[in-house]
């Protein structure tokens, strides 16, 4: 039985993540977060992709990881603008003086991220799907990938969070992601590491994301994945602890 | 000891940040179903003084109490109590006015939220724009809209910061008005303004906050009553009346005009001393050709305490 705390608790964020909901389905945020990685996909695929060479694998078969991922990132972003809004307008204060869980602000943005991100993700992978991207990965396989892209998403969900707590203006809160769309370019996303000169490869094969999508890709390759599922889930749920301590220290010095 | 007609009662509140003091012991008490203004100027100390009774700052010293729970200890309690409309506006614009009542009602889990989003619509006069996204409404519209929000779930306390700050003075009437209705409704009213029209019509009880300390509190004619001295002033037809008549008044406090010639007599603001001084010109056939009186305003008051806070470092420059 749940006590009537942790029930009012519940249908306190539940009303929150509903609202954070319907600032989520706007045409700019859709559009940035599903329709940028969508055509990502078709530029990397039918524009620079007869220049790229992927080695034994099939060059659409390569990309969606790295594709799925900037679609999160992209999806995610959006965290620190909901909450950076929030925080500098008055509703903060109007929440704040009613008798609700504090947590169930924050929760309600990260359930709306987390939720906005499955959605986005799919419609990702159809399309994917429909530009001839194919794999024999097995349920275990499949359900390991959609695990680790959730600890992902999660994770980038926290750092955006963060970002949009700390930041005085919207502008402020959202200019962390162009560093983390950076760091999936040097990475194995797009292209091999080992084309890379030594220093950039070097920092491509020490970075989150490159055991990251080595991970997605094994797995859906029907690959061995190795060490790396290890050393991706640790990776990024030291991030996610990392970022979403700092995140509720910021929020609990700001209100 | 709190007595039951009490709704908000704060003593030796203190609040600084670092070197700066915000509120150094601020004492006042609110009777329940009365509307009290805090006046003060842009950085008197206002919205300090409101964050802490609405559980979002904690002070320095002092506990207030609202409905007898008190702010630090029993904050969930208070928060049940108190409803906060602050001075910018807390709507959602994403959502449309009804969604936003719902919302809160919602968030207060009230069974009947949807029934009660209705009505509120028609206290404040939005149920033609009820399904329109926020982000339309005028800036009057809005406020309206915020009141209703702080009115969902009927709180016995509600803390206006600066609710017409920024209105048209259309709009501004409006809300008087509403606010008028809502302590008619026993509700305890507990606003800051800057506006001493905004006191003088709508407080039952004015504290007026200067640089983190109140320097006057009562009701708007008790504050004028501190300055006790109206004024006259008696225009007459050439120099000559004016000395006869400088001459039969000689008891008063008179400043002359020869110009023009007028004479101010500062008197005790009554009808019976005015009405001597006309006489005492009549019997003596003094023509006063032009009359004109002046009532101490809120201003005055509030100027005059400001003056005399200020006292020390005036005398510097």
């Amino acid at each position: 039985m749940l006590t009537a705390r942790v029930k009012n608790k519940i249908s306190e964020t539940m009303v929150l993540t509903r609202r954070s909901m319907r600032h989520s389905l706007n045409i700019d945020t859709l559009l940035t977060a599903i329709a940028t990685p969508i055509m990502m996909m078709l530029m990397f695929v039918y524009v620079f992709g007869g220049a790229m060479d992927t080695g034994a694998i099939d060059h659409i078969n390569y990309m969606v990881p790295g594709i799925l991922l900037m679609g999160i990132v992209s999806g995610a972003i959006y965290t620190s603008v909901r909450v950076n809004n929030d925080m500098t307008s008055g509703i903060i204060d109007r929440f704040h003086s009613m008798p609700i869980a504090r947590s169930s602000i924050l929760t309600g943005h990260v359930m709306t991220s987390v939720v906005f991100n499955a959605f986005s993700t799919l419609l990702v992978l159809l399309v994917a799907l429909f530009m001839g991207f194919r794999t024999d990965a097995s349920i275990t396989a499949w359900l390991l990938v959609i695990g680790i892209l959730l600890l992902f998403t999660l994770a980038m969900t926290w750092v955006s969070a963060f970002f949009g707590l700390l930041a005085n203006s919207v502008e402020g809160a959202s200019a962390f992601s162009y560093p983390v769309i950076f760091l999936l370019f040097i990475s194995s996303a797009f292209v091999p590491t080992d084309t890379m000169p030594g220093v950039v490869r070097a920092f491509a094969e020490f970075q989150p994301m490159t055991p990251l999508i080595e991970t997605v890709r094994s797995l859906l390759m029907t690959e061995s994945a190795g060490d790396s599922v290890l050393i991706t889930i640790l990776w990024w749920f030291g991030i996610l602890i990392a970022f979403s301590i700092a995140a509720i220290q910021v929020y609990k010095r700001k209100t | 000891m709190i007595q039951t007609n009490t709704a908000i009662a704060v003593k030796g509140l203190k609040k600084s940040y670092k070197n700066l003091n915000v509120l150094k012991d601020i004492d006042f008490t609110v009777q329940k179903g009365s509307i009290f203004a805090l006046l003060g100027s842009n950085g008197a100390g206002k919205t300090t003084t409101v964050k802490i009774l609405t559980t979002l700052l904690l002070p320095d010293k002092g506990s207030p109490e609202i409905c007898g729970f008190d702010v630090i200890r029993q904050p969930d309690q208070v928060r049940e109590k108190i409803s906060l409309t602050g001075q910018s506006t807390a709507v959602d614009p994403v959502l449309t006015g009804r969604e936003n009542l719902r919302m809160i009602g919602k968030l207060r889990h009230l069974p009947d939220a949807n029934r009660q989003a209705d009505e509120l619509l028609e206290q404040v006069q939005l149920l033609d724009a009820a399904d329109q996204k926020v982000a339309t409404y005028s800036g009057g519209m809005q406020r309206r809209l915020d009141l209703a929000m702080g009115l969902i779930g009927g709180p016995s306390v509600i803390f206006l910061d600066e609710p017409t700050t920024g209105l048209d003075p259309q709009s501004r009437k409006a809300l008087w008005q509403i606010i008028k209705d809502l302590a008619d409704s026993g509700i305890t009213v507990f606003l800051t303004t800057q506006y001493l029209e905004e006191a003088d019509q709508l407080a039952d009880h004015i504290a007026i906050l200067n640089d983190g300390e109140i320097i006057a509190e009562g009701t708007a004619a008790e504050l004028k009553k501190l300055l006790p001295h109206g004024h006259i002033e008696l225009k007459f037809s050439d120099e000559k009346e004016l000395q006869l008549a400088r001459n039969l008044l000689i008891q008063y406090n008179i400043s002359l005009s020869k110009e023009n010639p007028t004479m101010t007599i500062t008197t005790d603001g009554s009808i019976q001393q005015m009405t001597a001084i006309l006489s005492q010109l009549d019997h003596a056939d003094i023509t006063v050709t032009e009359f004109s009186q002046k009532k101490p305003t809120l201003e005055d008051v509030f100027l005059a305490m400001i003056d005399e806070n200020h006292g020390e470092e005036n005398a510097l420059c």
